[in-house]
């Protein structure tokens, strides 16, 4: 047997391509779910982080500390092992995208913070002197400057999900990798896990181009 | 003599251990034009930033503008409404045109109409000069056309205040001119006007009343030809001379 015909098996890949389109669909859908989600928890807590009382911001920061510190696949198994121990129940899916989630909402605040924090504060001053209220002061003036400082760190934090929807195969979820080792098993040809690769990449390749080019953007601009 | 718009009584402000204002007492006519001179660090940016609540002061200090008192809470809003405020770094907002700079406040605060805060901003604009820049990005503008937008932006919101902290202390020499015209002109038209500068030849020509500042209190205060001509405080006239030695 040759190289080509056991990596490379041409009809083993078409066989078991439909599969392997599947599991991209769930692999997207966890991922676009959790990106969005976290997205959300994160504009959320770091507002609080750095509005809210000292209560608040105390706890928004353990709860940062934390799921930045917890592996994933550690949170992934309590979410779906542990969890029902108390009565909680969670699909495949929902445990997977509550894992990303709670991690993806951490990263993502602190991204936030400090996109907020590099605005400067002539900015806030004016608009406050204005009679802005502070709503208007976030969505009309901070956030939308923030943003173009946060999109390179926030495109970076969506390659880090998406890659980590692989463990999602780990609770029964069958997302790409999932469907790559079982018709890997079932033709007895690892043809599908180097399919699976292959459409990690064409997924992921371009967004950390994007990212790169972002990045010499903005410090050409900076200049 | 009817009662004043701005009344500061008993002003104090600290930064830690550090006393900022030491209980200042000032009242602030309808339609006066009040200059603040004084050395750096003497608490001219802090006295004013007081007067829209910028910087938060002590218990037992108390302002009032048209009676209603600077606190947080909804009495905050209306005194913001009333009172414009003009920064020695412009702080026009970079992401949106000139245009859309000056008509926000209006839109968002007084509730107004895009039509309406529009027709507003434009007449604005042309009042300072910078019409024909009304679609570009302040990025785009010189410092002297930037801070006239800054004005036309404080004006939108029709304020019975205006308060300016050095407006043209971060302006190359040759765009001053340009914005203390705008502001004489402004010291015409009623508007209550609260200036920081170390432009002299403005005060002296515009000015109502000038304060002199030093060390957090208010050494002097007296007609332009009364601190310029007659000052009565040592520290006056060292100041004077100082800045106008050179
Ligand atoms: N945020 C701050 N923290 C500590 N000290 C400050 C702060 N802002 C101003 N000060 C101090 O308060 C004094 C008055 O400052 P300021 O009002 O800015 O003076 P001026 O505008 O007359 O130059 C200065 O001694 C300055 O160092
Ligand atoms: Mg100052």
């Amino acid at each position: 047997m040759d190289l080509f015909s056991t990596f490379f098996n041409i009809p083993v890949l078409m066989q078991s391509l439909p599969q392997l389109m599947n599991g991209l669909l769930v692999t997207i859908g966890i991922g676009a779910t959790s990106i969005i989600a976290g997205l959300i928890g994160g504009l959320f807590l770091a507002v609080l982080r750095l509005y809210a009382g000292p209560v608040v911001t105390g706890l928004v920061r353990a709860y940062i500390d934390v799921f930045r510190s917890i592996p994933l696949l550690v949170l992934l198994i309590i979410v779906y092992y542990a969890l029902p121990f108390v009565g909680i129940r969670l699909s495949p899916f929902f445990s997977a995208v509550t894992a990303l989630t709670l991690v993806s909402a951490a990263y993502t605040a602190e991204i936030f913070r400090a996109g907020i924090e590099a605005i400067p504060k002539g900015q806030f001053e004016a608009s406050a002197a204005l009679g802005l209220s502070n709503r208007y002061i976030m969505t009309d003036i901070i956030l939308p400057q923030a943003i173009r400082i946060v999109i390179p760190p926030l495109t970076n934090n969506c390659i880090n999900v998406l890659k980590d929807t692989a463990l999602a195969s780990v609770v029964a979820m069958p997302d790409l990798l999932k469907q790559a080792t079982q018709a890997q098993a079932l033709s007895a040809n690892p043809t599908p896990l180097i399919g699976a690769a292959v459409i990690y990449l064409i997924l992921l390749l371009p967004m950390v181009r994007y990212v790169a080019h972002l990045e010499k953007r903005f410090s050409r601009g900076r200049s | 003599m009817k009662a004043p718009l701005i009344k500061i009584s008993n002003l104090r402000k600290t930064y830690g251990q550090f006393v900022a204002l030491h209980g200042i007492n000032l009242d602030i006519a309808q339609g006066e034009v009040l200059c603040v001179v004084g050395p750096s660090g003497s608490g001219k940016s802090t006295l004013i930033r007081c007067i829209n609540h910028l910087e938060p002061f002590e218990a037992g200090s108390e302002i009032t503008v048209d009676g209603i008192p600077v606190r947080p809470g909804p009495d905050l809003d209306q005194v913001r409404a009333e009172v414009g405020m003009v920064f020695q770094s412009f702080n026009l907002f970079p992401h949106m045109t000139v245009l859309r700079n000056v008509m926000l406040a209006p839109i968002r605060v007084r509730k107004m109409s895009e039509a309406d805060a529009e027709k507003r901003a434009r007449d604005l604009l042309e009042r300072v000069g910078i019409s024909v820049q009304a679609d570009k990005y302040p990025a785009q503008l010189s410092g002297g056309q930037q801070q006239r937008v800054a004005i036309a932006r404080a004006l939108a919101m029709e304020p019975r205040v205006l308060l300016f902290d050095e407006p043209t202390s971060a302006l190359d020499p040759e765009m001053v001119g340009e914005v203390l015209d705008v502001m004489k002109k402004l010291a015409g038209t009623g508007v209550t006007m609260v200036v920081v500068t170390h432009e002299m030849g403005f005060a002296r020509q515009v000015a109502d009343r000038v304060l002199f500042m030093d060390g957090g209190a208010i050494i002097e205060a007296g007609t332009p030809s009364e601190i310029f001509d007659a000052p009565k405080e040592e520290r006056t006239r060292n100041f004077l001379h100082a800045v106008l030695d050179h």
